[in-house]
């Protein structure tokens, strides 16, 4: 039992797996979410304490929740508010251990949690902050990291959250059926927004960036296998482990960003692009199409392809069709333009685009004018394409865009020009 | 806990005739809908702001002033107050005001000692 560097690997094995359900669970049997995480960080200190010396318990899960639990009703007991409140508790939820493991999943605290995380009352960024901080147990330093906002606005926005859903009595509850779909759609779109933050951040950034993509599937991956009929959880998933899985082809060694028909197709993980497949049919089986799983497809179709020509294309433009009438944005109907370009050729493409461009709603996007500008190259209208590359440089957000947009700039003043 | 549904709608609206009778009927199904369930502790509506008078103190004088006390569009026409079990039932009843449909209700709980 002696092996300090075995029992500190379980502690920090449990903190990964635990954590979350930990601090869900004293949340539900004290309703004091700052205790429930002081506690739960006290089992771990403790567990860090004894396990080398007791050797680690049989279920480490039980003995760390057991630990919180019993450590928060001690410190409730001490004072006459907190036992009244520890009544009132008892009176208004079960606070029976078998909700914990209800077979539907349904009970369970960390889905509680999740739901109240992403309860729509409260602000967009406090609901990842909070989601983060409750669930995956990340610092408020890291968190604050990986948001790029100083560690005191990070701390702030969790305590006004945490106070909010005390004072204006956010219920601790999975919402009854009548509201499930909707409020899953925001627990959805928290967890893509995670995905996403961690997605965009480049090579060269803070681990912890690129960590939000892991912390993003973990979730997602308790989410929906918790909620086994929810086709849209498993097909989030299913898009975000697709995404994961070429993250190392999206960068070069430089650092630069590389698109998609460049990328080094053997640095993606096959295993993982499997497994996204195989989520997906899962997803698909059950009945219920819906946004995320038609852009799952869509990243199966890229990510199944051995080489860029070997993209369905057609395939992916039928995809892009049913999504635009899912999700009917612009910035669908522009991928939806790049699809049937591909499929049947730069002008139809290019004919989609003009009409965009019509429509107005991506005045200040940089991708409307880049892609015109792509399939004009691929016209042969180099003069037009210059201009419109020069446009989407000048409404590109981010420098490693611009260098991008600069490189296809000069490779198309370079080439010949091949009709009018 | 106890919630105020406060309404904030833009005073000036013009209802047709009929409209208002569809209003009226609307809100006595919502008022009764809510003392059935027993939430409903006590409702207002709220004379427009040509009507409201502004007071404060400072330096030991009061100070009157005409008109509402920020000048926005949208105003408080009215308020309930409810006692609902958590925010989701608040939000619930807040949704079927029948002035949720043209203008906007902000719920805020009471604060409770």
């Amino acid at each position: 039992m002696g092996d300090i560097a075995g029992t500190q690997a379980a502690v920090s094995q449990a903190f990964q797996l635990e954590w979350g359900r930990i601090v869900a669970h004293v949340i539900r049997v004290t309703g004091d979410w700052d205790l429930a995480e002081e506690c739960a960080q006290d089992a771990f200190t403790r567990a860090l304490e004894l396990w080398p010396r007791d050797g680690v318990p049989t279920s480490p899960a039980a003995w760390l929740k057991t630990t919180a639990r019993n450590r928060a009703i001690d410190r409730l007991r001490r004072t006459a508010a907190g036992a009244a409140k520890l009544q009132e508790v008892a009176m208004t939820s079960a606070t029976h251990d078998a909700v914990d493991q209800g077979p539907s999943g349904i009970g369970d605290d960390r889905l509680r949690l999740m739901f109240t995380c992403c309860h729509p009352a409260l602000p967009v960024e406090a609901q990842v902050a909070l989601t983060l901080r409750t669930l995956a147990g990340l610092t408020t330093n890291e968190i604050a990291r990986a948001f790029l906002v100083p560690t005191e606005t990070m701390a702030k926005r969790l305590v006004r959250a945490k106070h909010k859903i005390r004072d204006a009595g956010i219920p601790y509850r999975v919402p009854p059926a009548d509201h499930l779909p909707e409020r899953t759609g925001a627990v959805l779109g928290v967890l893509f927004a995670l995905f996403n933050e961690g997605y965009s951040a480049s090579a060269g950034a803070d681990l912890v960036r690129t960590g939000l993509c892991d912390e993003a599937i973990r979730l997602t991956r308790l989410l929906a296998g918790l909620m086994p009929d929810a086709a849209e959880a498993s097909g989030l998933l299913a898009l975000m482990v697709l995404h994961n899985a070429r993250r190392d082809g999206r960068v070069d060694a430089a650092g630069e960003l590389v698109i998609l028909e460049e990328q080094d197709r053997s640095r993606w993980d096959l295993a993982a692009i499997r497994e996204g497949c195989d989520i997906l049919d899962a997803a698909l089986r059950l009945g219920h199409p819906g946004p995320y799983q038609v852009q799952a497809a869509i990243a199966a179709c890229h990510a199944c392809a051995p080489t860029p020509d070997a993209t369905d294309w057609a395939q992916i433009a039928e995809l892009y069709g049913r999504l635009s009438q899912m999700v009917p944005t612009a910035v669908v109907a522009l991928n939806r333009a790049v699809a049937i370009a591909m499929a049947e050729g730069p002008a139809a493409g290019l004919r989609l685009v003009e009409q965009l461009e019509e429509g107005g709603d991506l005045a200040d996007y940089h991708l409307l004018p880049a892609t015109r500008a792509d399939l004009l190259r691929r016209l042969g209208q180099k003069e037009q394409a210059e201009v419109a590359y020069r446009r989407a440089l000048a409404l590109a957000p981010t420098e490693a865009e611009r260098r991008f947009l600069r490189r296809r700039l000069s490779e198309a003043s370079a080439a010949p020009q091949t009709s009018g | 806990m106890r919630y105020a549904l406060l309404i904030c709608q833009d005073e000036n609206t013009v209802f047709s005739p009929e409209e208002r009778s569809v209003r009226l009927a609307a809100f006595n199904a919502f008022t009764g809908g809510m003392d059935a369930r027993g939430i409903l502790l006590s409702g207002f509506r709220l004379q427009p702001t040509s009507a409201a008078t502004t007071v404060k103190v400072r330096d030991g004088g009061v100070v009157i002033a005409d008109g509402p006390f920020a000048e926005t569009k949208e105003q408080i026409a009215g308020f309930y107050l409810v006692e609902c079990k958590d925010l989701d039932e608040a939000i619930e009843v807040a949704a079927n005001i029948p002035s949720a449909l043209n203008g906007t209700i902000e719920v805020r709980p009471v604060w409770e000692t």
